[in-house]
């Protein structure tokens, strides 16, 4: 018995003008995988050849099927691939109210066989739509127009989403709304995401998995904690937002002082009050930045956040004051941004015994696990 | 009727045929714009042939021809030796010219480019988008056409259609070259107007006129308010 592919191979070449695009890479069929790179780098390309949009020469299977085969003369149409796909703009049909919006697809969904299907009142209830139903698209705003396109996209019974940048065209108040939305797509959805993105601290909340994309080609891939600790990369819009995600778990809440207690590779941190229940487990995203080093545990600090590791790499930039080192803190690794000078100061080498400080407002917002969306950010 | 208005029933029974001729030539020459003109305007929305400009050229013509020239050569087409007299032929009889269905064809042709330009237009401003999100939903080209596609051009539809009907019950040139002034069959009311002032019966002429007049004015405003109306929904 041969076994079930269970992941999404895609590989397309092909140019568009001057630009070319030769990519190809393996995303499995669970969770969200990040196609990441600079605009212009083929992130969109690749995502429309995915769904049949365009048509470059190359080979795309998901799962055990075949949608792309040059070899065999294999091209599906779009309209016989089973993805939802969700633009920049959430594209609504302005001629169909939210309600026929958000039954198109499902009118012409085809039956999955074994696969639980997603049930309206689901959807709706997973994006917060039951108050938009009866509405016409152009009364929503911008954030709304874009949960009901995800929505209908969904209701399509995709066994793949593709998401093209679905924040990108709104406005930082309205992104902040959504991605509690998203975030609870990847924890109740069994569907796989491939997500397009320039936004690093996007990636980093949502992505399992990272495709790095850069002038057509792919620089690396993997799972994006592991990519997202990796030196020799400058991902995101320069080195000042480098850091990496790591995952903790809910320990307690201190209601005096507003904080929350968190467990992150067996040691005790500390962030700002957020509503969380104990034992949630939670998505940090720690820029190298803000972490700074010491080679004793330093006493009489402000700083709350002090985690014991040891040096496992360090790359000196000689042409700027800065090194990043890497921190190995159990289950789990730290970048930290520090000057050379000040590296050179504390001897640090491989292996050697040091204290990362983290300071407790420097976390981004956290991201939830296994939360309902409404119960985010108080 | 009461006897006393014996006068009045004889100016209506001379006055209503052209009129009615008109409104069956104009209905039927908009349902053929509208089958042949929807098609030709997405088929140049939509493709990508470096000649298709030659073929919306041919399809304009009749916007810088004059009327005479047209009907000159569409007298030729429907004529015994032409392909409408061909077809003609098949139906037993010699000639399309100086019959309905000649003026018919000759109306839909003059007609043609005041219904596809604004369809076109339509067609060509929802963009690709729509029709790849339905693709991306499971709907098929052809669903994607009738569902998203025509519902998305209606306010060009409808402006097409009204310009076309218009255009025809307005029309005179065409229908003289190739229709003469056979009542009941090719004298339609621009023709009879023509004919009641050349005669010197004013009053009829003015009667016809007027309506016209009339006529034309809620026609424009119609497309004035439907456009208007448009124009916010886009917003």
């Amino acid at each position: 018995m041969t076994a079930i592919p269970e992941s999404i191979l895609a590989r397309f070449s092909g140019s568009l003008g001057a630009f070319r695009l030769e990519v190809e890479f393996e995303a499995p069929t669970r969770g969200v995988t990040a196609l990441y790179g600079p605009s212009g780098c083929g992130k969109t390309t690749v995502l429309r050849c995915i769904a049949g949009l365009k048509k470059m020469d190359g080979l795309l299977r998901v799962g055990a099927d075949v949608w792309q085969d040059d070899a065999t003369g294999v091209f599906r149409k779009p309209h016989r691939r089973s993805v939802g796909y969700v633009f920049q703009e959430a594209s609504l049909f302005p001629h169909l109210s939210v309600l026929r919006n958000l039954q198109y697809g499902a009118r012409r969904a085809k039956p999955a066989g074994v696969r639980d299907l997603l049930r309206f009142e689901d959807v709706v209830e997973l994006l917060g739509l039951g108050s938009m139903v009866d509405r016409s698209p152009t009364a929503l705003s911008g954030g709304e127009r874009q949960r009901v396109a995800i929505g209908r996209a969904l209701l399509s019974q995709p066994r793949l989403l593709l998401m093209d940048e679905p924040l990108s065209g709104l406005d930082q108040v309205s992104k902040e709304g959504i991605l509690p939305y998203l975030e609870a797509l990847h924890q109740q959805l069994s569907i796989p995401i491939l997500y397009v993105s320039h936004d690093i601290r996007e990636v980093a909340r949502l992505a399992d998995t990272i495709v790095v994309l850069s002038n057509g080609r792919p620089v690396t891939a993997g799972p994006v904690d592991r990519v997202l600790e990796r030196l020799d990369l400058e991902l995101g819009p320069g080195p000042f937002e480098a850091g990496v995600v790591l995952r903790a778990q809910v320990a307690g809440h201190d209601p005096q002082f507003r904080m929350t207690r968190l467990v992150l590779s067996g040691q005790e941190i500390a962030i700002p009050a957020a509503s969380l229940r104990v034992g949630d487990e939670v998505r940090l995203r720690i820029r190298a930045r803000d972490v700074a080093l010491a080679t004793s545990r330093p006493t009489e600090i402000s700083v709350r956040n002090i985690l014991a590791g040891t040096v496992l790499e360090i790359a000196e930039d000689p042409e700027t004051a800065f090194a990043e080192v890497l921190i190995d803190i159990g289950d789990g690794r730290l970048r930290a941004r520090i000057t050379r000078d000040a590296s050179a100061d504390l001897g640090l080498v491989t292996g050697k015994r040091v204290y990362a400080l983290v300071k407790s407002i420097s976390f981004d917002r956290p991201a939830i696990g296994p939360r309902r969306p409404e119960a985010v950010g108080g | 009727m009461a006897a006393g208005s014996e006068q009045a029933l004889f100016d209506a029974a001379s006055l209503w045929p052209p009129v009615l001729l008109t409104l069956h030539l104009a209905t039927a020459s908009t349902v053929l714009l509208l089958i042949a003109g929807v098609p030709i305007a997405w088929w140049l929305a939509r493709t990508r042939v470096r000649w298709k400009e030659a073929v919306a050229a041919v399809v304009a013509l009749p916007l810088v021809l004059p009327p005479t020239v047209l009907g000159f050569y569409l007298l030729l087409a429907l004529g015994p030796g032409g392909p409408g007299g061909w077809l003609a032929g098949l139906a037993g009889a010699r000639t399309l010219a100086f019959t309905f269905e000649g003026i018919l064809a000759g109306s839909v042709i003059y007609s043609m480019p005041f219904v596809v330009q604004p369809i076109r237009n339509s067609f060509g401003a929802m963009g690709n988008r729509p029709l790849e999100v339905a693709a991306t939903l499971g709907a098929s080209p052809w669903d994607a056409f009738w569902t998203v596609a025509i519902p998305l051009a209606r306010p060009g539809i409808v402006s097409g259609a009204v310009l076309g009907f218009a255009h025809t019950i307005g029309e005179f040139g065409v229908v003289l070259m190739i229709g003469g002034n056979i009542p009941g069959e090719t004298k339609v009311l621009s023709i009879a107007i023509y004919e009641y002032v050349e005669t010197l019966q004013w009053a009829r002429a003015h009667v016809l006129a007027g309506g016209m007049l009339a006529f034309s004015f809620a026609v424009i405003l119609l497309m004035m308010v439907q456009l208007k109306r448009t124009g916010r929904q886009d917003t």
